[in-house]
């Protein structure tokens, strides 16, 4: 049987860790983490798991790699938390690079297995924990780190500066005003409905989705900002590096920026993760039952718009689409429903895959594993095999995956499994296919 | 052997009840405990009404998403824990025994469906110990803990279908049958086997996240 020892791949940062790391650091920190931060919940998994395996169908992983049981989702953590409460902390270097390169690249937390497992043992949150202690032993890809530094230099993920921000979305207001002549995009207005929030990648290399969004909210006639400040990117890679002090700051000052505006509520882009950070697991760590101000997801958001008739379709997306469920906001957020009815405001025909809602697979790019760069593109690309021959399946052309990061994975997953499709984000079509208000020009 | 088998229908038999229910409320309190102090934002999130809604799918044969999937394991696992669990409660030769001792007696099945019953649960025993040596995904996570109590859970069957046969000296089979059961009840608190206690909290605190955070079912 093939263990994670087989397969270990090179990463500079996991190395540089590892090179800086003093053995009897090792034990001192696991120890501290694990009696610091983990009580009832570690104990109970760990002592009343029955290692019966039901859990492996449920991961992408092990079904990619033709049921190879050291990527089921008990079978990985046998190989990183079993192993470290089996050692009581004292593991070796080498054991380290394992238990690092499972935890951050070969599980997306994406919480499938718990329709699996009987006793409802969380494998997302003890693969966190691995995380955390990785996080604490400065053994963390180089790629993911970087964009927790980011995070924590600059309180976005992607080395936006202040200005560049502005300039962004100034830029993109200009842009939109030959299409829309009275759109704006407007910064730090006071007591608005609401601020909307994106992601660092849409300022740096993703604008239209900016573009795009001002549209859809001209288009709608809605009072809204954004805000002039860091604190507009609700992403948070620190949250999946294991960097909890990070991960709390940059949520902190999300939240404090939407007080400070007044706004009634936040509402944010197409992505999952970020909705994961925003209200399940950074809220957790400030100590707030639920987040301070109301949070809405954009699938939320278009099916509030789209059935109060604020925004009507002229058209319909031509042929057939099927719909990928994003883990974080389907088993996070059950929006299976809403994001299917907005679907069927948009598009004409829906084929669903199977599975779906949610029983759906990951895909595969989410949970930190693509921010953790191109040393791991293949684990994850191969590692979802099950997710291309599902795609596949439908016989359509053409995906709806409301989630950045799903794009990401799913592009890649396309490209190599070759089949020919093309993804598409609610707000692409919502924005092709409105009824424009009369002032605006003809569109593409 | 006949002065082992008045220690164990005697003192031993108290003494593993005892243990069985202050070990496990022990073992309950301290893991309470232990939450309030360290898993302040899980208690929060328990909820009665999510916890209880993921048990009573995951109480239903096929009821999940894992069961379905995994069919014959479904079977083995509901009819070994209703099995375990039932039949000593109801079995004649326990009732017998209670009334002898205590002189109140309750209904027993006749005693051919109890006896069907045990040689179930010794088979569903057989097919666990078959998939951990032949399955992938279970041998690669098997250590010696999960055989210890598949072992300590077959053994009361195992004797007791032995012993209502009557295969060996029926003494020492008796007496044996009667030892495994005390060890069991030992066992459960402080084995993989207290998932009777905490896997019921395990699975309605997921049931509790997903009804009430994540707005999305657990099964």
């Amino acid at each position: 049987m093939s263990t994670i020892a087989d397969r270990l791949i090179d990463d500079a940062g996991i190395q540089r860790g590892l090179n800086r790391l003093e053995q009897s650091r090792i034990r001192s920190i696991i120890k501290g983490v694990l009696a610091s931060e983990t009580g009832a919940r570690l104990k109970t998994y760990a002592e009343t798991c029955m290692r019966c395996g039901l859990c492996a169908k449920a991961c992408h992983y092990y079904m990619s790699h033709d049921g190879d049981p050291s990527y089921s989702p008990v079978g990985k953590v046998r190989q990183t938390m079993w192993e470290i409460l089996k050692a009581d902390g004292d593991v070796s270097k080498q054991q380290l690079q394992q238990f690092a390169q499972i935890a951050y690249t070969e599980c997306n937390l994406c919480r499938r297995c718990m329709h699996y497992c009987p006793l409802g043992i969380d494998t997302a949150y003890i693969i966190s924990v691995v995380r955390r202690i990785c996080h604490k032993l400065g053994v963390t890809p180089q790629y993911i780190q970087d964009t927790a530094h980011s995070h924590a230099a600059t309180l976005n993920q992607m080395w936006v500066k202040d200005d560049e921000w502005i300039d962004s979305l100034m830029w993109q207001e200009d842009e939109a005003r030959e299409e829309f002549p009275t759109l704006r995009i407007p910064l730090e207005k006071e007591g608005a409905d609401f601020m909307y929030s994106v992601i660092a990648p849409e300022p740096k290399f993703r604008t239209q989705l900016i573009y795009q969004a001002a549209a859809i909210f001209n288009a709608a006639g809605l009072d809204w900002t954004m805000p002039a400040t860091p604190g507009w990117d609700n992403s948070n890679m620190a949250m999946f590096s294991g960097d909890a002090e990070v991960m709390s700051r940059v949520e902190r000052a999300h939240y404090e920026t939407a007080q400070r505006l007044r706004v009634k509520r936040i509402v944010m882009g197409e992505c999952g993760h970020a909705f994961r950070a925003v209200c399940d697991v950074a809220n957790r760590w400030l100590g707030w039952k639920v987040p301070p101000v109301p949070v809405v997801h954009s699938v939320e958001f278009f099916w509030d718009l789209l059935e109060s008739g604020k925004i009507r379709m002229a058209s319909k997306h031509p042929g057939t689409v099927t719909i990928h469920d994003p883990c974080n906001i389907i088993r996070g957020r059950g929006l299976m429903d809403k994001l299917r009815d907005v679907v069927h405001h948009i598009c004409e025909d829906v084929v669903e895959m199977t599975p779906n809602r949610e029983h759906n697979y990951c895909c595969c790019a989410g949970g930190g594993v693509i921010n953790c760069g191109p040393p791991f593109k293949k684990v994850r690309v191969i590692g979802n095999k099950i997710k291309a021959e599902q795609l596949k399946a439908t016989g359509v052309h053409t995906l709806i995956a409301p989630c950045h990061n799903c794009h990401g994975g799913l592009e890649d997953i396309i490209k190599h499994f070759e089949l020919d499709m093309h993804i598409y984000f609610l707000g692409d079509i919502i924005y092709k296919h409105m009824e424009r208000p009369a002032d605006a020009g003809g569109g593409e | 052997m006949e002065q082992l088998y008045a220690l164990a229908v005697g003192p031993l038999a108290w003494a593993a009840a005892a243990i069985f229910v202050f070990g496990s409320l022990y073992r309950l309190v301290r893991m309470y405990n232990l939450a309030k102090e360290k898993d302040g934002q899980a208690l929060a999130y328990m909820s009665w009404k999510f916890g209880l809604r993921s048990l009573a799918h995951w109480f239903t044969p096929f009821g999940s998403l894992g069961w379905k999937e995994n069919p014959l394991e479904t079977i083995a696992t509901f009819v070994f824990h209703i099995g375990l669990i039932l039949l000593p409660l109801v079995v004649l030769g326990h009732v017998v025994l209670v009334e002898q001792f205590h002189g109140f007696s309750w209904w027993s099945p006749p005693e051919m469906v109890t006896d069907i019953v045990a040689m179930v649960v010794v088979v569903c025993c057989a097919f666990f110990a078959l998939r951990r040596l032949m399955k992938p995904e279970v041998r690669f996570v098997t250590s010696g803990q999960d055989w210890l109590v598949l072992i300590i859970a077959c053994l009361p069957f195992l004797t007791g279908v032995l012993a209502y046969h009557h295969v060996g000296p029926n003494l020492v089979m008796t007496t044996l049958h009667i030892l495994s059961g005390e060890l069991m009840l030992v066992a459960i608190p402080f084995t993989r086997l207290s998932h009777m206690l905490f896997g019921l909290f395990s699975r309605a605190y997921t049931g509790s996240e997903f009804g009430g955070v994540r707005h999305a079912n657990d099964w």
